[in-house]
């Protein structure tokens, strides 16, 4: 990775930081606080997804992890929210390691990968839902105590910068993948994993790294969105909504590339949105438009937004029509 | 360099390679001929390690690599091409060869130039930025054998390279055979066509029915009656030698 | 702790329930051994069709069960339609494009039903919901009794159409091989399309079926499909009488644990199965080895 690997994020970045500066309406910056979320665990199912060719159907089980270490942690035990965020990304990263364990050994691949990942998710939402630990069915609630090393803000634009700088972050961890060797092996596995192998690919190995980042990148989201509800339950923390959102925003945007989770998470939110204010508050109208989305994206732009904003003939990056 | 010994391949009730044993000697380019289904290329996934042997061993380098994965077998210089060849369809060229060169050079900049050189040595110069999904059979051989080549193996495991390519194209791809054995690479493939096992190789082992059936000079194996009748059936040998003597 | 009577009567109850999860897994097992596709929209379109006998039974009250007679040519109908010009041309005849188209058409099925009807749950007041025919010193269902007969009778025809009939024929030409398929003149894009039509079928008689002892919201439909996925991969992917095997050993599972551990870790049993099948055998007990 090179100096100029790096200026396009920057840039990309910067100009958003400004943001918070122009807007100032909660609705508004609320939403971008939860898109940004969204985005950040769309790019961990990316690394995993759109790199390693792995498609997970329940990235619930790693959002899920981070907000409920997040909440249970300063809850329970009294801890640091900074800290119990972190140990958070962290569990999340443990548990992708061992979902990864489990199922890559096991050899599952394709449809099999993505239902194991989803009963995964479904028995952790099921015992979060249950156990008197996890607060049951009634949730986790943060006590409200507005202190900046207590991970909470007077003003909603602080913590839009934080999204923005894990995001950011993310960015460029997914740009160092890009350019290294484990990236290049990561992508010989999702093209191809035997002829990878006959390369001298660990793939059990490189697999389990991948999965093991996304772990951490989408607990870290879900970190991120129970410090700023400040409330957590089994339905939105480990809920299917979480793992469809994750799945979703790369394809989008643009499968295994840098930018597509972000691009595809502003590009769905702000449909959703102009759905929303067109239709009226109809529920449901709006995921209505992003599963159709989603078939079309399929069906007509296999490389998302990205892929169809580059000149045709310079296609790169993911290619499912192997 | 390396060693067989005993090999036995059993999926459910068939055998597929049945107490085979073979040596390559280190410089050597080796071949292992034999008729359609003979197990070949379950020999070859022995020796490469996609499967593991019923019974017997594999040696190389005098060590037994019988029960190491694949991409062990690969790190201690073992590369093998595919019969159908398995590009990485997403990527280029480069990049599919970087992948291989990768197993020696972590860093991106070192392999891309390493995947460079091996793509130009292999004739793909041209093709380099190209899809690999967009490349001809000829050029997906190629690729096969840059990729292979790349990881900077000891010992090469060509899987019918030539198989689907016209006579001009593997009139081209001999010299370059030739030329990878002689910077130090030795070689054992499997083979159908005869004018380049007879071309290139030193040493042919004949497999039929999974047991090694001959071995020696491609000359003297070619007139072996055995392997004559299990190209062409039991009597084969007989008749032949017949219609020579009445020609 | 527990009486054997509750224990045989949770039992029993599983079974019943277990034949309506075959009837659903059904469908998903023969669309997943023809086109080897995992149909991740096959909870939304069950969801399609319960609403759709609650809507014929409010609006010209007709009786669910006389639904089935309209509703599985409709359904078939349906599912011939999106796969032949929805699922095939959108996917390019890549499974993981499949995968996700099936996921997007899931999405936005469920989010039109939920838009249309919103997340109310809605129930038909039939005059034999509640009635129970004692059979020994079991007080059993009659609704529930009618659907366990009707799914097993379900599945036989399925089974006689596959084995017997040419369009069983073609269907299992395909799905062995389908490139040989297609070079003796079989229309694969059209037995993809008649296959997956048959599944959305067996969905129409599973929620006529379901109706009358069941409620319906726009979610419910995921409640279902995971089972089926079970199911289906506990039965063995694509193995008929895999499925119906596989839906009574779950209905008793999952009744069985609800009567243990309780509503709502009922279901968990279930998940643990199916990852402990997918963990160690993924081809089931009784599907072919892959």
């Amino acid at each position: 990775m090179t100096f100029r690997d790096i200026v396009p994020i920057a840039v990309v970045i910067a100009l958003l930081a400004f943001v918070p500066a122009f807007v100032t309406a909660n609705t508004v910056l609320n939403f971008l606080v939860f898109t940004l979320i969204i985005a950040l665990a769309a790019q961990g199912w990316n690394i995993l997804g759109g790199f390693g060719g792995q498609f997970s159907f329940g990235h619930a089980a790693f959002f899920g992890t981070g907000a409920y270490a997040a909440a249970l942690l300063q809850v329970r035990f009294g801890m640091n929210p900074w800290v119990a965020f972190v140990i958070g990304a962290v569990a999340g990263a443990a548990v992708g390691w061992m979902i990864g364990y489990l199922s890559f050994r096991s050899g599952l691949r394709g449809s099999y990968f993505a239902l194991v990942t989803l009963a995964f998710a479904e028995v952790l939402r099921i015992l979060a839902n249950a156990a008197t630990f996890t607060g049951g069915a009634a949730g986790v609630l943060i006590k409200l105590d507005v202190r900046p090393d207590n991970f909470q803000f007077e003003s909603r634009g602080a913590f839009f910068w934080i999204a923005l700088a894990l995001v950011g972050a993310v960015l460029v961890l997914t740009r160092w993948i890009e350019r290294s060797r484990f990236g290049a092996q990561l992508v010989a596995v999702r093209e191809n994993e035997a002829a990878a192998k006959a390369l001298g690919v660990d793939t059990l190995r490189v697999k389990l790294g991948a999965i093991t980042a996304s772990g951490a990148v989408t607990a870290a989201a879900g970190g991120l969105y129970a410090q700023y509800f400040l409330y957590v339950d089994a339905n939105i923390a480990y809920g299917t909504w979480i793992s469809v959102e994750a799945i979703l925003a790369p394809i989008v945007g643009g499968l295994g590339t840098v930018f597509g989770p972000l691009v595809g998470a502003v590009a769905l939110h702000g449909l959703g949105e102009i759905t929303k204010l067109a239709a009226g508050s109809v529920p449901g109208i709006d995921l209505m438009v992003f599963g159709g989305l989603l078939v079309a994206a399929v069906a007509f732009a296999p490389q998302g937004i990205l892929g169809l904003l580059r000149r045709p003939g310079q296609s790169k990056g993911a290619a499912r029509h192997a | 360099m390396l060693e067989v010994q005993n090999a036995t391949k059993r999926f459910g009730g068939l055998v597929a390679v049945n107490q085979a044993s073979l040596k390559v000697a280190a410089g050597s380019i080796t071949g292992l001929i034999g008729p359609n289904g003979a197990g070949k290329t379950t020999l070859f996934t022995l020796i490469s390690g996609f499967e593991k042997p019923t019974e017997g061993r594999v040696l190389f380098e005098g060590q037994d690599i019988s029960h190491d994965e694949p991409h062990v077998r690969a790190r201690r210089g073992i590369a093998r091409t595919f019969q159908i060849v398995q590009p990485f369809a997403g990527l280029s060229v480069l990049e599919n060869i970087a992948v291989g060169a990768h197993l020696r050079h972590a860093k991106r900049r070192d392999a891309m130039a390493r995947a460079e050189e091996v793509g130009r040595r292999v004739g793909l110069g041209p093709e380099l930025d190209k899809s690999a999904s967009s490349l001809t059979v000829a050029g997906r051989k190629r690729l096969e054998l840059a990729r292979a080549l790349a990881t900077e193996p000891k010992l090469l495991l060509l899987d019918e390279v030539l198989a689907g390519l016209n006579p001009s194209e593997i009139r081209d791809i001999i010299p370059v055979i030739r030329t990878i054995r002689d910077e130090g690479t030795t070689i054992l493939m499997i083979e159908h066509v005869m004018q380049a096992v007879m071309n290139l190789c030193e040493q042919v082992y004949v497999l039929a029915q999974g047991r090694i059936i001959a071995e020696g000079p491609p000359a003297d194996v070619c007139d072996d009656a055995k392997v004559i009748e299990a190209y062409l059936g039991a009597g084969a040998a007989e008749r032949l030698k017949r219609e020579k003597v009445h020609a | 702790m527990y009486s054997p009577a509750i224990i045989a009567e949770a039992i029993v109850n599983g079974l019943m329930t277990g034949t309506v999860y075959a009837l659903i897994a059904l469908g998903l097992t023969l669309v997943y051994g023809v086109l080897h596709i995992i149909n991740f929209a096959h909870g939304a379109l069950l969801t399609a069709a319960m609403f759709a006998v609650w809507v014929v039974y409010e609006t010209v009250g007709l009786d669910p069960y006389l639904a089935i007679l309209p509703l599985t040519p409709l359904f078939f109908g349906m599912g011939y339609a999106v796969q032949r010009f929805v699922i095939g041309p959108a996917s390019h005849g890549n499974d993981s494009n499949i995968l996700l188209v099936t996921l997007g058409l899931s999405i936005a099925i469920e989010n039109a039903l939920l838009a249309g009807f919103r997340s109310d749950t809605r129930t038909l007041n039939t005059d034999y919901g509640f009635q129970v025919v004692e059979f020994g010193s079991l007080l059993l269902s009659k609704p529930r009794l009618i659907g366990f007969g009707a799914a097993i009778l379900v599945t036989v025809l399925l089974w006689l159409l596959l084995s017997r009939t040419d369009t069983g024929k073609a269907i299992r030409a395909v799905a062995k091989e389908k490139f040989g398929a297609s070079l003796v003149g079989i229309d694969v894009a059209h037995v993809y399309a008649v296959t997956f039509g048959l599944g959305c079928a067996c969905l129409a008689v599973a929620a006529c079926l379901l109706m009358p002892t069941f409620y319906v919201n726009p979610r419910i439909g995921q409640a279902f499909v995971l089972v089926a996925f079970t199911i289906v991969v506990l039965g063995g992917m694509g193995s008929i009488p895999g499925a119906l095997l596989g839906g009574l050993f779950i209905g008793v599972v999952e009744s069985l644990c609800g009567l243990f551990l309780g509503d709502s870790l009922g279901q968990i049993g279930i998940f643990l199965i199916f990852i402990l099948v997918l963990l160690v055998r993924p081809t089931g007990m009784f599907g072919a080895k892959a």
